[in-house]
């Protein structure tokens, strides 16, 4: 079923299916390997709800829920 | 022949341990050229030859959205180093050689590193250098910076790299093989590219594959004309309606990405299964844990804060002005006594020129300790936690979760904390940051309110020496937000950022790192107080004809705060003794007291107590304190501002919106007073 990577839990996992949005933000989930057919673990959230840290690719980043929201997954 | 290596790497990939093991202390900081970005070099001498290594910004890709991913690009295309070096985080691949293989597509020469291969081997994780150099087609050698393993060979094969005919043309380094539609959309936007002579000389394939993604920046050095940049179009959108993602950044991105994964499958093995728990997971579910998160960062915060302006840094900061105070000033001043030296030698030598650099260097320990502290957190990865951490309560007011040790660091001085500042990689970040942290009340006002507290208000002193940190804070609070929407509109940068693993930091980086810091603070910002501080001293002690003055209220300071005193009388203290106060509060906030009690003419205790009763109520004096608050911070800051936004006009522009602030707040504490009060 395809959600957006804010709608997961820690713990969860999907797979990319594409990228919403446009400019300097998007370029950089793509740099940052964000790209289709990737597996993402969501790992934990931040204290405060907000932003979440993700495994991909075999490292650890962070992003906010407003940019994980432009994120479509098939889980 | 002399040469020039380029480093280039993702950040966290060992790129400027590896600069180090090179260069040695051989290096020159400063920044590119109108940004506050760092830039280091270093020169060496190798096999006889002068080799000078940059230490380019470390980014993740050259796209056109970041100042260091610009800088970067703009170094490589137009200052055409002869080699670079692309340092490899070898556990983290495959990320890693995405940024190779954008450099590839460059055509300059180049030699990539495999970095932390002791880590690599510890993990039971192999990495098959010679089958990646076969792949790729580029020199590709296995070392560890850390422990200096064959980095000597690496330098060998860049310079080997650098001094080999170069190939003209078109060609790129190495062998990158796209997808087919990819790969004939590339050729296509190529071959209108090379239809124009005065392009040639330019890395075309690179340029081809930047019209491919719709990189903004990439057509400005290339000559096209109408009709070309029809058919280029034509080629990107054809190739934009040949996928289901319809976007050519993504699809390009994911075209290298492919071929990096591709790659990676036939050359890199891994140990074990993704879903492992390695150690920094173990230590994050400590450190990021949901509940103890906020007390440990909170806790770190005040190990540091203590520390730095708790006894250890007051104390050698004590240590530091009684050398200076006691010991060098007495020795001068009996030296002076036994030449029979006039009697203005001893002011300037002593007050200014001595004082002015004990002032100065009294602020050494504490700066050292501040950078220890922060050195620690950057280099062990607790930094990017701390953002993590952080970033929701910042974010409301326009920062970002790193803004936090700056502001928190402004409490005890602003100098050290604007100099804090320069964790943040973002310039906007980094700008509105120091803007709003001279807000933070810093250790130095605390006399201030002390006094006037005291006299005005004593049976609530403290509550109204806390409502001064108070009303900074949310000075610094409603300035975020202005700032935000106005000077800084449109400018958000993305918090997309990578947790580094947990690595323990070496005692060599982080010794390097306070140096490099403390000296500096002493050569720039000394150089400046120290000119400031004697400019000061003459105004206070001459008049306007150049005559030494008695009387301190004779002097061309004095008549400047004349000047200035009609300005403050809205604001409830238009007298010239205030108003020189806050003019010597520029060299210093605690000689705003110092000097007020001079000019009250106040000798012995009480006596100041007693001056200032007559002069001000206790309105006007609440009006005076919130002024100081907020009012343009002390030379030294200023000049750490200077430094860290690269800007004067910046750092004039922030004392100005500081001292506005200041007077719009001082004027409405007044007025609004006397309007609650007469009624």
């Amino acid at each position: 079923m395809a959600k957006t990577l804010n709608d997961l839990k820690p713990g969860d996992s999907g797979v990319i299916i594409s990228l919403q949005g446009h400019g300097a933000t998007k370029r950089r989930l793509v740099d940052m390997g964000l790209t289709p057919g990737v597996r993402i673990f969501v790992r934990k959230v931040a204290p405060l709800g907000d932003p979440i840290e993700i495994n991909l690719r075999g490292y650890e980043m962070s992003l906010r829920r407003e940019d994980a929201k432009k994120v479509l997954l098939d889980t | 022949m002399p040469i020039t290596i380029a480093l280039t790497g993702n950040p966290n990939c060992g790129k400027t341990t590896l600069f180090n093991r090179y260069t040695g202390s051989n290096q020159y900081v400063g920044n590119w050229a109108g940004v506050t970005v760092e830039k280091k070099e270093g020169s060496i001498k190798y096999d006889g030859r002068s080799v000078t290594l940059v230490d380019l910004p470390g980014i993740y890709s050259l796209s056109p959205y970041s100042m260091e991913e610009v800088i970067t690009r703009e170094y490589i295309i137009n200052e055409k180093p002869d080699a670079i070096i692309d340092v490899i985080d070898g556990t983290n691949i495959e990320r890693n050689l995405y940024l190779a293989v954008q450099l590839m597509e460059l055509g300059v020469p180049l030699v990539l590193a495999v970095n932390m291969m002791d880590e690599v081997r510890a993990r039971g994780d192999d990495i098959d250098c010679g089958a990646l150099a076969d792949l790729l087609g580029v020199p590709v050698i296995p070392v560890s910076a850390r422990l200096g393993e064959k980095i000597g060979e690496l330098l060998d094969t860049a310079i080997a790299q650098a001094t080999r005919p170069k190939a003209r043309g078109v060609s790129i380094t190495g062998n990158i093989t796209y997808d087919s539609t990819t790969q004939a959309a590339i050729d296509r936007i190529l071959e209108i590219l090379l239809e124009q002579e005065e392009n040639a000389g330019l890395p075309l394939r690179f340029f081809a594959g930047k019209l491919l993604e719709a990189d903004s920046r990439a057509e400005e050095p290339l000559q096209l004309t109408e009709d070309q940049r029809n058919r280029i179009e034509e080629v990107v959108s054809g190739y934009e309606k040949s996928s289901p993602y319809g976007d050519r950044e993504t699809m390009l991105a994911d075209a290298r990405y492919r071929y990096v994964t591709a790659v990676c499958g036939k050359a890199v093995q891994k140990s074990g299964d993704e879903g492992s728990m390695s150690t920094s997971d173990k230590i994050d579910l400590v450190l990021t844990n949901r509940v103890l998160a906020i007390p440990i960062f909170l806790f770190i915060m005040f190990l540091m804060f203590a520390a730095t302006f708790g006894a250890v840094g007051e104390g050698l900061k004590g240590l530091v002005e009684t050398l200076f105070d006691d010991l060098i000033s007495g020795g001068v001043s009996r030296l002076l006594d036994y030449a029979n030296a006039p009697g203005w030698t001893y002011g300037l030598l002593l007050n200014a020129v001595i004082g002015g650099v004990g002032n100065v260097l009294s602020f050494l320990p504490q700066v050292s300790i501040l950078f220890l502290f922060l050195s620690i957190l950057e280099d062990s990865g607790y930094m990017a936690r701390a953002a993590f951490i952080m970033d929701r309560l910042l974010r409301k007011i326009g920062l970002t979760g790193k803004s936090f040790i700056p502001m928190l660091m402004g409490f005890g001085c602003t100098t050290p904390a604007v100099m804090a500042a320069r964790t943040m990689e973002n310039q906007r970040d980094r700008r509105l940051t120091i803007m709003i942290t001279p807000f933070m009340s810093c250790g130095a006002k605390l006399p201030i309110y002390a006094l006037f507290a005291s006299v005005f208000f004593s049976s609530h002193k403290s509550l109204v020496v806390f409502s001064m940190y108070l009303i900074g804070m949310v000075t610094a609070v409603i300035s975020g937000l202005i700032l935000k929407n106005t000077l800084f509109r449109g400018q958000v940068a993305p918090f997309v950022m990578e947790l580094p693993p947990y690595r323990l930091p070496t005692i060599s980086s982080l010794l390097r790192h306070v140096w490099e810091k403390a000296k500096g603070f002493i050569v720039k910002a000394g150089t400046v107080i120290f000119s400031m501080s004697v400019l000061i001293w003459l105004l206070q002690n001459f008049d306007f004809h150049l005559q030494i003055v008695t009387d301190n209220s004779q002097s061309i300071f004095a008549a400047l705060g004349r000047l200035i005193a009609p300005v403050f009388k809205p604001l409830g203290f238009g007298n010239w003794q205030a108003a020189v106060s806050v003019l010597a509060g520029l060299v210093a906030k605690e000689t705003v007291v110092s000097t007020m009690s001079v000019l009250y003419g106040a000798t012995g205790p009480g006596a100041l107590e007693a001056a200032l009763t007559g002069v001000f109520t206790p309105l006007s004096a609440y009006s005076f304190m919130v002024f100081c608050l907020l009012y343009v911070p002390c030379i030294s800051a200023f000049v750490s501002i200077k430094r860290e936004m690269n800007s004067l006009r910046w750092a004039v522009g922030t004392a100005l919106y500081t001292t506005g602030v200041a007077y719009v707040a001082a004027l409405l504490v007044y007025q609004a007073g006397r309007l609650i009060l007469m009624t």
